[in-house]
């Protein structure tokens, strides 16, 4: 149980992660395919994985050279920031403070600017760089979610595994239904990885400070249930006093 | 050099959003390191401290968010 606890919640962790980016990613370079032509979108995309793939077997590699206290430390403190980040968002967005993401706007918005430059002679450059550009930038948070919940436990590859399923999964919808992923329940998800994502942050920066968790790896679970219950409550609390929901521009 | 420049900002707005939420947040993990490292305070106490200090931030950073 010990040493499955800290795979599943990697796996999980990743997986969740991975896939709202992947969404938001494929959004785009869907947009770019319809609207303009599949060429530019896929040679696009390729480019923005070659890069990230590159990033990955340059930078990879350095980070078996960091002492493991001082990378759980670090990549701890930076999954803090990450998380509580996605859990303030996800809580804002649940009280109706901030307006829920909507891939479908988005597919709706990137169409139209295409649209408006397809008269341009370089409107096929311009439609790969919108590809390129998107993959590249949702890869990059894929990259660190990676490195990030596998890195401090070595556990990359079930990260990546955990990257590999969301990855396959969006192409998989996206191919069936051929559409932006609209229903996808976003800020649940972003909801879940933002505990998830705070709970190993507070986790491995007690490890990288030299805390003795009661219970090894389990204590992982706790902080979970803990960081879960405290969200639980903020939103509870504070739903009567927001009122009627006025989405406001999302942040 | 744009793409760049858009990577980097998309990189740094992954862990900073609301200032004060990232502000709050290092000024923690640097008190707790320092009663950990420099006074020695027990480590698992640093580590309860970071949970409950990050609870604390959460609250109060939704809350202002909500007032505005």
């Amino acid at each position: 149980m010990n040493s499955l606890t800290p795979i599943l919640s990697t796996i999980t962790a990743s997986f969740l992660g991975s896939f709202v980016e992947v969404v938001e990613a494929f959004t785009i370079v869907l947009a770019v395919g319809v609207t303009r032509s599949w060429r530019p979108a896929l040679t696009g995309a390729v480019l923005a994985l070659a890069v990230l793939a590159a990033l990955v077997l340059i930078f990879g590699p350095l980070l078996a050279l960091v002492p493991i206290t001082i990378l759980q430390f670090v990549v701890g403190v930076l999954l803090i920031l990450f998380g509580m980040r996605w859990l303030r968002k996800a809580i804002l967005r649940s009280l109706g403070v901030i307006a829920l993401h909507d891939e479908e706007a988005a597919f709706s918005k990137e169409t139209a600017a295409l649209r408006q430059q397809s008269g341009d002679r370089r409107a096929d450059y311009l439609a790969g760089l919108a590809s390129f550009k998107a993959v590249l930038l949702e890869g990059v948070e894929v990259v660190f979610i990676v490195i990030a919940v596998g890195g401090a436990h070595g556990l990359t590859l079930y990260a990546a595994l955990g990257a590999l399923a969301a990855f396959i999964l969006v192409m998989l919808i996206g191919l069936l239904v051929h559409r932006p992923l609209a229903t996808v329940p976003e800020n649940t998800l972003k909801f879940v990885v933002g505990l998830m994502l705070t709970s190993f942050g507070i986790f491995w920066t007690g490890e990288g400070i030299g805390a003795d968790w009661p219970g090894a790896d389990l204590a992982l679970i706790a902080i979970f249930a803990i960081v879960a219950l405290a969200s639980f409550a903020i939103i509870r609390s504070l739903r009567g006093s927001v009122g009627k929901p006025t989405a406001k521009a999302a942040q | 050099m744009n793409i760049i420049r858009i990577a980097i900002s998309e990189l740094i707005g992954m862990f900073i959003d609301d200032g004060s939420l990232a502000a709050f947040s290092l000024i923690l993990v640097i008190v707790v390191a320092g009663a950990v490292k420099l006074f020695a305070l027990p480590p698992l106490i640093g580590g309860l401290l970071l949970l409950l200090g990050c609870l604390a931030i959460l609250v109060y950073s939704v809350r202002r968010a909500v007032k505005r």
